[in-house]
């Protein structure tokens, strides 16, 4: 059993080379493609600089080989965790600039996460339980209108009541003035205070899919011949949904929440953004708005690394929890 | 048959809401006297009134205006997104479902890797670094989604080649273009037409999203995303500038999205047996 896990894993994990590699080829190819170099913000821009001046600083950044060259360069410090320095303003190390502001996204987005499983669950279980009552037609229509609510205009509003006419939450940024000098507890509350927006906006955003998902699968399960089985032997409601039906209609969900931290990922640059957050989202953003590349860079790396170990520790809890595959081990 | 209400009232909705916000788009001009890039000075951040129904923005310019030409931009976005992804989806899927082999095996192993990218953080770099124009954002928001449709079409296409009709039309010696287009991607259209139709919700959505973020469609062009950017400067004293954009696009995608789903159930016979 054990070893046909393993052996799903490692094909897995070769598959997820391939992918990298694949991504990273696309993002490299296509950023070097545009128009322009980030060497034009000193150069061009900068009328004391001449061609040779310019020839000078491609020539330190690696951008006067051919692209294929530089891609298997940049691969190579990649593997060795060398990200190389960021180009603009402080020229720090780009591994540095990401790891102080993983925290803070990786938080916001665990937080979220849980909330949505924890409400999701349930909401989808009841709904599919009495299918078409007035519980079910309600959140029918609530995820509807969840699925087209654009998540920076729900911060938005928020802020407006929220912020604004019954100011109970501070709008923008992590910390208030005098973050200093607070006690442990108060920095707690502090920080607390500030991330109920971001983290509620995010929740709603996931909860549509989430609960959604988590209905269909119900659904689909409490359909099948071992759930009439289960009830004609005469046990009780609560054990057939809980033990028979619920651990069944989980599976699905756990392959979705690995495919749901793309999108996660691309929430973070707007809710970052909006509400003025100092995470990995916004970093991306002020990276691509200043040409940085090797910043953009690493974060589409890590972009895409956290993918694809969501992906992976998906697919290993997809086979943990059903035995079809893990006795089998073949998919 | 309360199922079925529930259906055909979802789709009546959905339908309701697409033709307005489409026709309000078409016929902005008939609507609204008023210019949505004429800057009036005397004018300026005034809450809605009959004059202007829904205020006007910081540089005096009438935001009614404004959204319904801003309708104009988001759906024009949305129908080219979508079709340049749909029509990517239908090529890549008849290829590799009628071709089955290798082909599959390298279109479908590709679409896993697009499927894996992070996709929003792929449209921010590339239009950053391509410059936001809306033929960008159209481009790319269609490259960055066509994965889903190219699956369907596989699908339905494996299927399909079997099949008597489509054999006795190799047998007459139709061309393998004639073969696709007649006679496999007829039988293959319902799904798409509902992935296109959620489709264009979702450029919609992107579209909003990369505007607001000041990469999308470029002031003074108004979109309702660049509009709700805007707007966010004066959140305190205007709010009305970042209600009412922000409420057509919420409108518009549930439309499209209530269009869709129900079109899904609609066209799958699975459904209606039952």
């Amino acid at each position: 059993m054990l070893v046909n896990i393993a052996k799903r894993v490692l094909f897995k994990l070769l598959w997820l080379g391939v992918v990298f590699v694949g991504i990273t080829v696309l993002s490299f190819w296509v950023i070097h493609l545009a128009p322009g170099t980030p060497t034009d913000m000193q150069t061009t821009m900068n009328p004391m600089a001449g061609a040779a001046a310019r020839a000078r600083l491609e020539k330190i950044y690696g951008l006067d080989e051919p692209v294929h060259v530089q891609y298997v360069n940049w691969l190579s410090r990649i593997v060795r965790l060398d990200f190389g320095r960021s180009m603009s303003g402080d020229h720090r190390p780009v591994w540095d600039k990401i790891k102080e502001r993983l925290p803070l996204t990786l938080s916001i987005n665990i937080i979220s996460m849980i909330l949505i499983l924890g409400l999701s669950i349930p909401i989808g279980v009841y709904s599919a339980l009495y299918q078409d009552s007035w519980f079910d037609r309600t959140m029918t229509v609530l995820v509807f209108i969840g699925f087209a609510v654009p998540g920076f205009w729900l911060a938005l509003l928020l802020m407006l009541w929220l912020g604004i006419y019954v100011p109970l939450f501070p709008i923008s940024g992590l910390t208030s003035l005098g973050f200093e000098q607070m006690g442990f507890w108060g920095k707690c509350w502090d920080l607390a205070r500030h991330l109920t927006l971001p983290v509620f906006v995010f929740t709603i955003t996931g909860l549509a899919g989430m609960s959604r998902y988590m209905r269909t699968s119900m659904l689909e399960v409490l359909r099948q011949d071992y759930i009439l089985t289960a009830r004609a032997k005469g046990l009780p409601m609560r054990s057939v949904v809980f033990k028979h039906a619920l651990k069944n209609a989980l599976l699905p969900v756990i392959t979705i929440l690995g495919l749901s931290i793309p999108t996660l990922i691309g929430g973070s640059v707007i809710i970052e953004s909006v509400f003025a957050l100092p995470g990995l989202g916004q970093l991306f953003y002020k990276a691509v708005m200043a040409r940085d590349y090797p910043l953009v860079m690493g974060n589409l790396v890590l972009g895409a690394f956290l993918t694809l170990a969501g992906n992976l520790l998906a697919d290993f809890a997809y086979s943990l929890a059903d035995p079809r595959i893990r006795i089998k081990g073949k998919n | 048959m309360r199922v079925f209400r529930g259906r055909y009232l979802f789709f009546a909705f959905g339908a309701f809401i697409v033709l307005g916000m489409s026709l309000a788009a078409l016929f902005a001009p008939l609507l609204t006297p008023y210019d949505p890039w004429a800057i009036d000075v005397s004018a300026l951040l005034q809450s809605p009134s009959l004059e202007h129904p829904l205020g006007t923005d910081a540089l005096g310019r009438d935001v009614f205006a404004r959204v319904l030409y801003g309708a104009r931009i988001s759906l024009w976005v949305g129908f080219i997104a979508v079709g340049i992804s749909t029509g990517l989806g239908i090529f890549f899927g008849l290829l590799a479902g009628y071709f089955g082999g290798l082909v599959d095996e390298i279109i479908m192993r590709f679409v896993d890797i697009m499927l894996c990218f992070p996709a929003f953080f792929l449209i921010l770099a590339v239009i950053a670094f391509l410059e936001p124009s809306l033929n960008n954002i159209m481009i790319v928001i269609g490259l960055t989604s066509w994965m889903g449709v190219a699956r369907l079409v596989r699908a339905e296409t494996l299927s399909l080649r079997e099949r008597e009709f489509v054999q006795s039309a190799r047998l007459c010696g139709a061309g393998l273009w004639r073969i696709l287009l007649v006679h496999v991607l007829p039988n293959a259209l319902p799904p798409v037409l509902v992935s296109a139709t959620l489709g264009v919700a979702a450029a919609i959505l992107t579209e909003s999203a990369l505007s607001f973020l000041g990469l999308g469609v470029q002031p003074p062009t108004p979109s309702w995303g660049n509009m709700l950017m805007e707007g966010k400067d004066v959140l305190e004293i205007a709010p009305w500038l970042s209600v009412f954009p922000g409420l057509c696009i919420l409108v518009t995608v549930l439309g499209y999205n209530l269009l869709g789903e129900s079109l899904r159930d609609i066209l799958d016979p699975r459904v209606k047996n039952k």
